[in-house]
Formats: structure tokens, sequence, C-alpha cells
């Protein structure tokens, strides 16, 4: 291989590294699996990197030590219940910029005024939105 | 603790809205008053035994006797009914966690079929298309009847939460009659609206009485045969706001038309029309007219139509 090539190589990989930078990741917490595979696929095709977290514990300490740019998250979760999730990353300074979206099929008033009094971004019931109009929310929290 | 749960226990209105009853369906207050009906039947006992038996033992006794027989058959009473009561209590709750645990998996299919249907996983033939069309339709009617479920169960547990707001009924129709439009068409029947000038505000929960509005324009629509017309008034009556929705649909029969507001009723001439609805719509609708304040009501004549009515306060 010439030393041009080596170059144009080079150089994207460093495209490459910087796109992936500027990638966003979106931690998804929730046990279905079948919506985990759901997101997964569709934010992947909207250029965004998802982290998959099956249970409340979980959830919390990729939050911690991954950063994401989002937080997706389900209410009735194993181990540890989405309102307390959501209380913690809250509480703790390292996580509590990361705009939340709570996605769950609890529907009640007092659910939803918890939510949002400890601090989510959006509320969204599941049996109300289309696939569609998730994506359209997730992309408008993240400002793109 | 322990004497906070007894109190609890005597507070009677409270253990009756438990139930979701009326007072006088309620075990504890039919305990109550028979508990008072014990005592003055007692008294008076005593008191006609005093005048026409001499020995004061005898009259103690018949007394007593005719207390424990009424406080058997008071136990008795109480005690069915409360089982009663304790059943449909758990019927509601039973078909509020099914339909709530019914949401899950049907949002998952959901969803799982709107990203094949976009065609971002793999290209669709147009074949297929027509099949992936049967399965979203009947994912959405079983997510309506799943969302009626879920209203009637919050309904009966008195947990159907109202938001009040003062707002337009007016623009509340011409919304959803632009939502209805294309159903309109596609079954050949024309919605003429006529509002009154300088209508006040209504003051209800707007997604509830959306809720309502949508099931009499639905029903309005769906029971038309071959070319219709419905026709909906909005005027001020009194302290009131009236609304109502005119059809030249198939009409109810004269014998069916006190269970109309039943749930899961459905009249035996529609069913020759349309197979499809669960019968929560209008039982719905009178439930929420009615928390809000509100009366609803309807005329109809079988093979000529159907005119529904509600109103609604104004604040």
């Amino acid at each position: 291989m010439d030393l041009k090539a080596k170059k144009a190589l080079g150089r994207l990989f460093g495209l490459l590294y910087l796109l992936n930078k500027n990638m966003k990741t979106i931690l998804f917490i929730e046990d279905e699996s079948a919506l985990q595979k759901t997101f997964g696929e569709i934010l992947k095709q909207e250029g965004y990197e998802m982290i998959s977290a099956l249970d409340g514990e979980i959830g919390l300490r990729l939050a911690k030590t991954k950063k994401p740019d989002l937080i997706l998250l389900d209410l009735i979760l194993p181990k540890i219940h989405g309102f307390e999730v959501l209380k913690k990353l809250k509480e703790d300074k390292e996580t509590k910029d990361i705009p939340v979206i709570v996605l769950t099929n609890l529907e009640k008033i007092e659910d939803v005024d918890k939510v949002l009094e400890l601090g989510a971004t959006t509320y969204l019931v599941k049996a109300q939105y289309s696939l569609e109009e998730v994506v359209e929310k997730i992309k408008n929290a993240l400002g793109s | 603790m322990n004497l906070k749960r007894i109190l609890n226990q005597l507070n009677i209105p409270a253990q009756c809205k438990k139930y979701g009853l009326s007072l006088w369906q309620c075990p504890q207050f039919l305990f109550l008053v028979m508990g008072c009906i014990i005592l003055g039947s007692s008294l008076a006992t005593y008191a006609i035994g005093l005048r026409y038996i001499e020995e004061p033992e005898m009259v103690a006794l018949i007394v007593l006797s005719v207390t424990a027989i009424l406080f058997i058959i008071a136990v008795i009473i109480t005690n069915s009914f409360e089982r009663l009561a304790e059943a449909n209590r758990m019927k509601s709750e039973f078909v509020g966690i099914v339909s709530h645990q019914l949401r899950s998996p049907l949002s998952n299919l959901r969803w799982a079929l709107e990203l094949l249907m976009s065609g971002r996983v793999n290209s669709i033939s147009e074949k297929q298309i027509e099949y992936f069309k049967i399965l979203k339709e009947n994912s959405d009617r079983m997510r309506e009847l799943i969302k009626d479920l879920l209203i009637v169960s919050r309904i009966e547990m008195t947990k159907l939460p109202l938001k009040k707001i003062e707002f337009s009924l007016e623009e509340l129709t011409e919304e959803l009659i632009k939502e209805f439009e294309f159903f309109a068409k596609s079954s050949n029947v024309e919605i003429k609206f006529e509002a009154q000038k300088d209508l006040p505000k209504a003051f209800a929960d707007t997604s509830q009485i959306r809720l309502v509005i949508e099931n009499l324009l639905d029903n309005a629509i769906r029971y038309t045969r071959e070319k219709g017309f419905c026709q909906i008034k909005i005027e001020k009556r009194e302290k009131n706001i009236y609304f109502e929705i005119r059809d030249n649909g198939v009409g109810i029969p004269k014998e069916e038309q006190k269970y109309i507001f039943q749930k899961f009723f459905r009249s035996e001439n529609v069913l020759k029309y349309q197979t499809q609805g669960s019968g929560l719509g209008l039982y719905i609708s009178k439930a929420i007219i009615e928390k809000s304040g509100g009366k609803i009501g309807f005329k109809s004549q079988e093979g000529i139509g159907s005119t529904f009515w509600f109103t609604l306060p104004i604040k």
C-alpha cells in the first residue's frame, strides 16, 4: 500500500471516529425484550446507538458508566422500580442532566404527576402512540 | 394503628365507596340500619309486652328472643350482601387487571408490526402488505376494545378521573367531525352541523367528552342503511349546553330501548348490519355525562332513525 492510500485510509478512520463520537447514545431501560429488539432496530437505522438494560439495577449502573444522551425508561421493572430509578438518576450529580422519557402503560394521573415532578422530560403511554411518534419524540428530546 | 383501623371500619361512607355502591346497597350501612330496626322493635315488643303480659320474666324472654331472631336475620342479610358486593368489586378489578396486562403484549405486537410494515427491516411485496394491513386493523380493534374495558373498570371502581375545565363544545365537535369525515364518506353519510351563535363554554373534562361525542358520531354513522345523514346541533338551554345528534339509521326497536345504556348490550337489529362493536360505548358515555353533572337520553324509532342528546353544565 502506498503512502497516499495509507493517508486516505487514516483520514477515513478519523472521520469514522468523529462520526462515532457524535453518534448519540440512548439507554433503554425496559424488561420486554421484544420492545428492546424493535427499538434497537429502528434507533440504529435513525443513526443512534442504543444500549439495553433489562432491569432497573443494570439501568442505573449503565446510566452512570456510559453517560447516555437520553434515557428511555419503563416504570414496571424488575429489581428496582422505575419511579425509584428516576429518583436516583435525578439525585445523582453525574446523571441528573440526562433527559428521561418515560415510556409505560400506566396512565393514572397520579403516576404522570409523580413522574413529571421527579424530573422526567416526557411521559408517553405506550398504547397511545405509534412507533414513528415515539421516535419523533426521542428526536425532539435530543434536539436533532 | 389498630384504633385507626377500627375507626376506618366505622367510616361507613368510605367503606361504601370502596365497593363503588350507593348507600342503600352497601352492606356496612345496611347493618347499621338493621341495628336501628332491632333496637326499635325490641323497645316496641317491650312496650306491648308490658301492656298485655303479666309476668315481667315472660316479657323479658319475649323481648330477648325477638331481638335474637332479628339479629340473626340481619347478619345473614348483610353477609350475603357483602359477599355480592365483594364479588362485584373483584369482577371490576379483574377486568381492570386483565385489560391492563393485555396492553403490554399488544404494544409489542403493534410496534413490531409497524416496523415490518415500514419496510425498514426488509422490503415487502404488494401481497404481503395486504396481510399486514389485516394484522394492523385487527390489532387496532383489540386496542380499542381494551381501552373501553379499562374505562369501564375505572367507572365501576369509581376511579374515573375528571379534570374539569372550560372549553368550547363547538370547536371540539368540529374537530371530531373532521376526524370522522373519511369514515362518513366511505359509509355514504353526510354530516351537517349547526351551532347557536355566541355559545358559552361548557365545563367538563375535554378528553372524556371527546369519547362521548366519538361514540355518538360513530354510532350515527355506523348504523345507517345505504345513504344516510347525521345532523348535529348545539345550543344553550337554561343553564346548560345542549348537544343533539340525529340520524336516519336503523333505529332501536321499542322493546330494546330500555337496555340501550347497559354495558355489553347490542340491539338485535344492528347485528344484521354490523357485527363489530363491544356494546360499551353508550354505557361509558352515560357514566361520563352523569359524572360531569349533565344528562343524556335518546328518542328512536326502528327503521326511521335515532336522536341522541346530552347536556353539560356551564360554569
